[in-house]
């Protein structure tokens, strides 16, 4: 292949410009949605992640009810033992907080948000990596008292743009005060609203609002992410020991660290990956066939012209070559264009689930080589059967 | 190769034969001839003559089915595809009666072409083209393509292309068929110049008396068999035979 062989294959294609573009449109399609996908999938991937990670500091957390849908033995909630097992006997807990939730409508003065009260140490704010926007958290002392620090989404709707510390809100009929507004972690489409938050002390909480004692949820910080998996299997061993599950019972409890919903979330993401590229298959096969048929048109239609070339020197090579140039910028052409119209789907996609814009360029240039590939294995076909024509049939040809 | 005594081209005993049995048709009956270097020879005849089969196998686009055809001492029969389109690219150029540039290139690119095929560096190849274009009086369209030249430019074109290579003989099959007589007489002037001036060997297929007339050598086909080989004779004298 030469400058001039590619030129000349240029002026062809760019002489037939509709035909070129059909011909390109199962190889756009096709290159374009494996990119698109490719490239959002890179962008979810990345928000899971860090969504995840804004979730807490190496986060561990328990709950009752076995792993594989409730083992035996009953799913009773956690008690302040199971919580104190934990924190005076599993090395690597850097913190642990007991924590529960319920709904409630939070009102002040005319305004109302329907909300969630968490209950939870004064270490709950460590291990759920919160900082505070104005005023203050609530220490270790404050367990019993009705204060409460509110998320942004929370401090909206009851106080607008006015002060908001200081205030007392009611949660249900429970009058509290608000000590401190948290900073806001945002939006994601796999938490939620996160600054949609009221949290109390633990106790208070247990006291006013939830009216028992029960624990449905602890959470633990490990040290550090590579302890994460010792930290949870020596939770487990002390939640076995505390909640007195016999050596052949199973667990009646689940830990689970986030890692585990990530790859959750990517499986899902993987079937949904499979399917499309599936479909984009299917796509690059019509594409190719769609190459190698109008290869076949241009040849027939060419033959006189490739008997002018065999007739003044050409070599079969030459013609081979020729044709496979063609093939090869033609299904290059259209892995290009593609790539262009996957990224800019991509970026649609992306803004509409807020996830970041990603695109590889590793994808990119293999998505370009395997294009220019696809049209050579395709026009192979077609570029033989020139090189193979009788020159004097070729030139009698009209 | 000028020092060899041998002709450049010769047919000794050829024979060429289409199909078998009842519906055998032979194109060449035995046919004879040598062509020396620097010759001018016109190929005459009616159609079915015999006279393209002998421009194919001249051109080494086909071989005969019997004989020999000698270029410059090798027997073509004996080369498979390839050499022969080696023989094609370093030794022959054609001129079609259809012109046969290619589309949408202009006339310096379709007289690049053989050398392209030959693998000549570019800076070459674009002196050779130029000088070969200005050879047959287009030294100031080299980049016009050829649907903005006329007929009797296009075929100059295809003479530059044919010329480029310098090759040992020049095959010409109908190349004034397209074109009015005053365009016909002014390439038939070019052939004879480039014949007289530049010592290359042309060899014209023409069914046309006044073509043939700037030949120094009439072969008239008949049958399959040559009927005539030698001077031009008379016109008249050639119609009556």
């Amino acid at each position: 292949m030469n400058a001039t062989t590619v030129r000349l294959a240029l002026r062809e294609l760019w002489a037939n410009k509709m035909r070129t573009f059909l011909t390109c449109l199962g190889m756009i399609i096709g290159i374009g949605a494996v990119i698109a996908l490719v490239t959002v999938g890179n962008g979810v991937t990345a928000q899971i992640t860090s969504t995840l990670e804004s979730l807490g500091n190496n986060l561990i957390f328990a709950f009752p009810g076995g792993p594989d849908g409730g083992g035996r033995g009953d799913n009773a909630p956690f008690d302040r033992d199971d919580v104190e097992a934990i924190r005076r006997g599993v090395p690597g807990v850097v913190d642990i907080t007991p924590a529960a939730q319920q709904g409630v409508e939070a009102t002040f003065g005319g305004y109302k948000a329907a909300t969630v009260v968490e209950g939870g140490e004064a270490s709950y704010f460590r291990i759920g990596l919160w900082r505070i926007a104005e005023g203050r958290f609530f220490g270790e002392n404050e367990a019993g008292r009705s204060v409460c620090v509110i998320g942004k989404t929370v401090r909206d709707k009851l106080f607008a743009g006015g002060t908001a510390v200081g205030q007392r809100i009611r949660l249900g009929r429970v009058p509290c005060d608000v000590i401190g507004v948290l900073y806001p972690k945002g939006t994601s489409m796999f938490t939620g609203d996160q600054d949609d938050i009221v949290v109390m002390p633990l106790a208070a909480f247990q006291r006013r609002i939830q009216g028992s004692s029960d624990l449905f949820n602890i959470q633990i910080s490990a040290a550090t992410r590579a302890d994460i998996p010792r930290v949870m299997d020596g939770v487990r061993q002390s939640l076995r020991a505390s909640r007195g599950i016999g050596a052949e019972e199973r667990d009646n409890f689940t830990v689970r660290d986030l890692q585990g919903f990530v790859q959750q979330a990517q499986s899902i993401f993987g079937y949904v990956t499979l399917f499309v590229s599936a479909v984009a298959a299917i796509s690059l096969i019509v594409g190719g066939i769609g190459i190698m048929n109008i290869m076949l048109v241009s040849v027939t239609e060419r033959t006189r012209e490739i008997g002018i070339r065999l007739a003044i020197g050409a070599q079969e090579r030459d013609v081979l070559m020729q044709f496979l140039t063609e093939a090869m910028i033609l299904s290059t052409l259209g892995g290009l264009v593609g790539i262009a119209l996957g990224l800019m789907l991509a970026l649609l996609g992306v803004g509409l689930i807020g996830a970041p814009f990603l695109p590889s360029i590793g994808v990119i240039v293999g998505a370009t080589l395997f294009s220019a590939a696809f049209g050579i294995a395709f026009g192979f076909f077609p570029a033989r059967r020139a090189a193979k024509l009788n020159p004097i049939d070729a030139l009698r040809y009209e | 190769m000028s020092a060899s005594p041998g002709p450049l081209l010769a047919f000794r005993n050829v024979f060429k034969i289409y199909g078998e049995g009842d519906t055998e048709v032979r194109a060449l009956n035995g046919v004879n001839f040598e062509i020396h270097p620097g010759e001018f020879v016109a190929v005459m005849g009616a159609s079915g003559s015999g006279k393209s089969t002998t421009l194919n196998i001249l051109g080494c686009l086909d071989v005969p089915s019997s004989g020999t055809y000698d270029f410059m001492g090798v027997g073509v029969e004996t080369l498979d595809r390839k050499q022969r389109a080696l023989l094609r690219q370093n030794y022959i150029g054609f001129v079609f009666q259809g012109f046969n540039l290619l589309k949408r290139t202009t006339a310096l690119e379709n007289v690049e072409l053989p050398l392209v095929y030959r693998g000549t560096p570019a800076r070459e190849r674009r002196r050779l083209a130029e000088e070969a274009l200005g050879l047959v009086g287009l030294g100031d369209r080299m980049d016009h393509t050829s649907s903005e030249l006329s007929g009797g430019q296009q075929q100059r074109v295809a003479i530059a292309r044919a010329l480029v290579t310098s090759p040992a003989v020049m095959l010409a099959d109908e190349p004034t068929g397209n074109l009015d007589s005053q365009r016909t007489h002014e390439i038939m002037r070019l052939f004879r110049d480039l014949n007289e001036k530049r010592g290359i060997t042309i060899i014209l297929v023409t069914h046309e008396d006044d073509v043939a007339a700037f030949a120094k050598r009439h072969i008239r086909f008949k049958d399959g068999n040559i009927a005539y080989d030698g001077p031009p004779v008379p016109a008249r004298a050639g119609a009556a035979a």
